[in-house]
């Protein structure tokens, strides 16, 4: 197996937001933040704007 | 429940914060325009089933986002006309060499979680959301924020699921490049 680079990795991660990824792609994933921060950070990143962006309208509550 | 003309008071002064909203998820300021003014009337319409509630604000972007939602239902049975270009084939090209590793690797973003109690990080939001291109934000916001499906959004933007995915692969990274650098970098 091919091992993805950060480029496909972060692909990878983003499209794991909007679809079900399979095995393998998880596999994948999952080999490679084992060895790369940057791409565990983006992941986490990624999910973090998910969450600002649901709560978007909180800003008008806070100063 | 406060008289008529006071409610009508009340609503107006959320106009603009409501406009606000809408044009963020529009990227259309005649369509966040009538989406506003949809609400703002259907609010009026329905001032007993506030009645209670504790926030108007919140209910009002209750109603909004529906409207938004049917805006957007409306708009996707007209052509397109201004496509954002399909993915370039140098996307990103800066950021990863030429084999596909980080030129510069993501920093650290500690516990982000504390910015969403400032509202000083949602304005540094709102300014990269519109720093988007239009198509690239309408996707991001249908998704992330209206929570539509990635297949109701190919559909509603008449795109193929490959290039939805691209839009909010497009739209994540150059979000976090732009909160690094108006945010999380400072």
């Amino acid at each position: 197996m091919k091992l993805p680079s950060c480029k496909e990795t972060t692909r990878l991660v983003s499209q794991g937001l909007d679809r079900e990824l399979a095995f393998a792609e998880r596999v994948a994933l999952r080999v490679h933040f084992a060895y790369c921060v940057g791409c565990r950070r983006a992941s986490r990143q990624m999910a973090f704007l998910r969450r600002a962006v649901q709560r978007l309208p909180e800003r008008e509550y806070l100063n | 429940m406060p008289a008529p003309d006071e409610f009508r008071l009340q609503l107006e002064a959320l106009r603009p914060y409501l406009l606000r909203y809408a044009s963020l998820q529009l990227r259309d300021a005649a369509v966040a325009e009538d989406a506003v003014q949809e609400a703002l009337l259907a609010a009026l319409a329905g001032q007993a089933s506030f009645a209670g509630r504790a926030n108007l604000r919140t209910w009002l972007t209750g109603i909004l986002k529906h409207k938004i939602v049917d805006a957007i239902r409306r708009q996707a049975r007209e052509p397109v006309v201004s496509a954002d270009a399909d993915e370039e084939p140098g996307e990103f090209d800066e950021l990863f060499s030429e084999r596909g590793h980080w030129n510069e690797r993501p920093a650290a973003w500690g516990d982000p979680d504390g910015a969403l109690e400032q509202a000083q990080f949602f304005r540094a939001l709102e300014r990269c959301l519109e720093r988007l291109p239009a198509r690239t934000a309408r996707a991001f916001m249908m998704r992330e924020h209206l929570g539509f499906e990635t297949g109701e959004i190919c559909k509603e933007l008449a795109i193929t699921p490959t290039h939805c995915w691209v839009l909010l692969y497009r739209a994540r990274m150059s979000l976090r490049e732009c909160l690094q650098q108006a945010w999380f970098g400072k």
